[in-house]
């Protein structure tokens, strides 16, 4: 299969601290790939580096053949989405939230997708207009998640989104990553620590103090 | 009215500084030498002006007048960037937003009749607006240095989800903007009940009728929110890319795992 994202010797350093070192992998295109290891091994950052929030200090990351640093950021993070552990919800609302993807690429706003997202991650319409601070935590991470796919993306980066979540949040979490890579042939990345992630994945990598451990 | 203030009746004024210095005294306050200092400054600085101002005037020349308003213009732009807490550019970025601010209100208030272009009115004008605008800008460069440190996530959320730079900042530059306005809106609110500002005070004393002297300083609140709305504006859009390298990415991200 061809590699959607191939990293070449990849290190990330900031000031002293050599933080990722020497990593290449390949992922191909649709695959499920969990990232894992001890905390403060560099997991994060490497999400980061491959969603372009941060520039490799060293090595190459190609996109679909083509160097990153070549792209515009911009259009890479929109193909190559980025979600975070503990999102921040913007505005006041949900809906001010589910209009950005549609705001930043001047689209109309979509109400009946935005709807129907929600209704897929177990939230009513109603919803729409819910203020942020009366959401529990895993409503803001089901809302936060369909952000980011709200347009599907190439690449989703997954950073412990279900960490901290209970199990009935974090099994909805599960079946709406399952549904876009199944269904929507999104190649996934996730940091976790999740058994269930774990076991979805088609490839399992581990990260210990920066270098590539293990692969599976 | 007696506008002249004697050498002994000031040197009596002077002893309200002493005041200051005993309340720094018994407070243990450590600010004694900074009253002293600013006190000399102040004198030095405002018999220098005087003295250069009544120059200025008599010699009425349109070269001497711009020279002046530079200088004017220069120092508030220094001071200003020093609140910006060593951001890239941030002279000239205070400096065109000066600038601008001052020499669009400048322009409207003599076009539009309200003052003279002689020296003896637009110095003291432009030094009005340069230092409203001075402050606005200061506040707005302080606003966002807290909030791009505050909202480092949210902001890092927007560009992760392929929002351009601009898409990240809009909420913290309208802040921001808005921080550097409220000084003035607040002033505005209360222009003659909490005080009677400066310009009119300086009127009534002069012995000017207090209806008229009001014309003046409503002129000088429109002035003002002219060039601390241009000047903030300015400043914050020219400034907020600062906070980002050639990739789109936010400077000095923090490195977690």
């Amino acid at each position: 299969m061809t590699a959607i994202l191939e990293l070449q010797n990849v290190g990330y350093r900031a000031q002293e601290n050599q933080i990722l070192q020497g990593i290449s992998l390949s992922v191909g295109a649709e695959d499920y790939l969990t990232i894992t290891g001890p905390s403060g091994g560099g997991k994060s950052t490497l999400l980061r580096v491959l969603a372009s929030l941060l520039t490799a200090t060293e090595g190459k990351i190609l996109f679909k053949g083509q160097d990153i640093s070549e792209k515009d950021p911009i259009e890479y993070r929109r193909q190559v989405s980025y979600c975070f552990q503990q999102p921040t919800l913007f505005g006041r609302t949900v809906a001010d939230n589910l209009d950005f993807p549609f705001q930043i690429r001047n689209a109309d706003i979509d109400v009946a997708k935005q709807k129907s997202a929600l209704e897929y991650v177990g939230l009513p319409e109603s919803y729409l207009s819910k203020k942020i601070t009366e959401l529990s935590g895993g409503e803001k991470q089901r809302v936060a998640m369909i952000r980011n796919i709200m347009f599907s993306p190439d690449v989703l980066l997954l950073d412990e989104v279900t960490a901290g979540l209970d199990e009935a949040n974090k099994d909805i979490v599960h079946n709406l990553i399952e549904h876009f890579h199944k269904d929507h042939h999104v190649t996934i990345l996730a940091v976790t620590h999740d058994a269930t992630e774990i076991a979805q994945a088609s490839h399992i990598i581990t990260i210990v103090k920066g270098k590539l451990e293990v692969t599976k | 009215m007696n506008l002249d203030v004697s050498n002994w009746s000031l040197t009596l004024a002077g002893l309200l500084v002493l005041v200051a210095m005993w309340i720094g005294y018994r407070e243990k306050l450590g600010i004694d030498r900074e009253i002293i200092t600013a006190v000399i400054r102040a004198v030095i600085q405002l018999f220098v002006v005087g003295y250069l101002l009544k120059y200025v005037f008599r010699v009425n020349n349109v070269f001497l007048t711009l020279v002046m308003i530079l200088i004017i213009l220069f120092n508030a732009s220094w001071n200003a960037q020093k609140r910006s807490n060593g951001m890239a550019h941030a002279l000239p970025i205070s400096f065109v937003a000066i600038l601008a601010s001052t020499g669009v209100t400048l322009g409207v208030l003599i076009l539009s009749g309200a003052i003279k272009l002689i020296p003896s009115q637009v110095i003291p004008i432009s030094g009005m607006i340069a230092s409203n605008s001075m402050v606005a800008i200061g506040l707005c460069y302080r606003s966002m240095n807290t909030k791009f440190r505050d909202q480092r996530q949210s902001v890092m959320e927007r560009l992760a989800l392929g929002g351009t730079v601009r898409d990240a900042s809009i909420g913290i530059l309208r802040e921001s903007i808005k921080t550097g306005m409220a000084p003035t809106i607040d002033s505005a609110k209360t222009g003659g009940i909490v005080s009677l500002p400066g310009m009119m005070s300086g009127l009534i004393f002069a012995g000017v009728d207090p209806v008229r002297a009001i014309k003046y300083q409503i002129m000088v609140t429109f002035m003002l929110l002219s060039a601390t709305s241009i000047g903030s504006v300015i400043a914050c859009y020219l400034a907020y890319r600062n906070f980002y390298n050639s990739r789109k990415q936010l400077k000095d991200m923090p490195n977690n795992d």
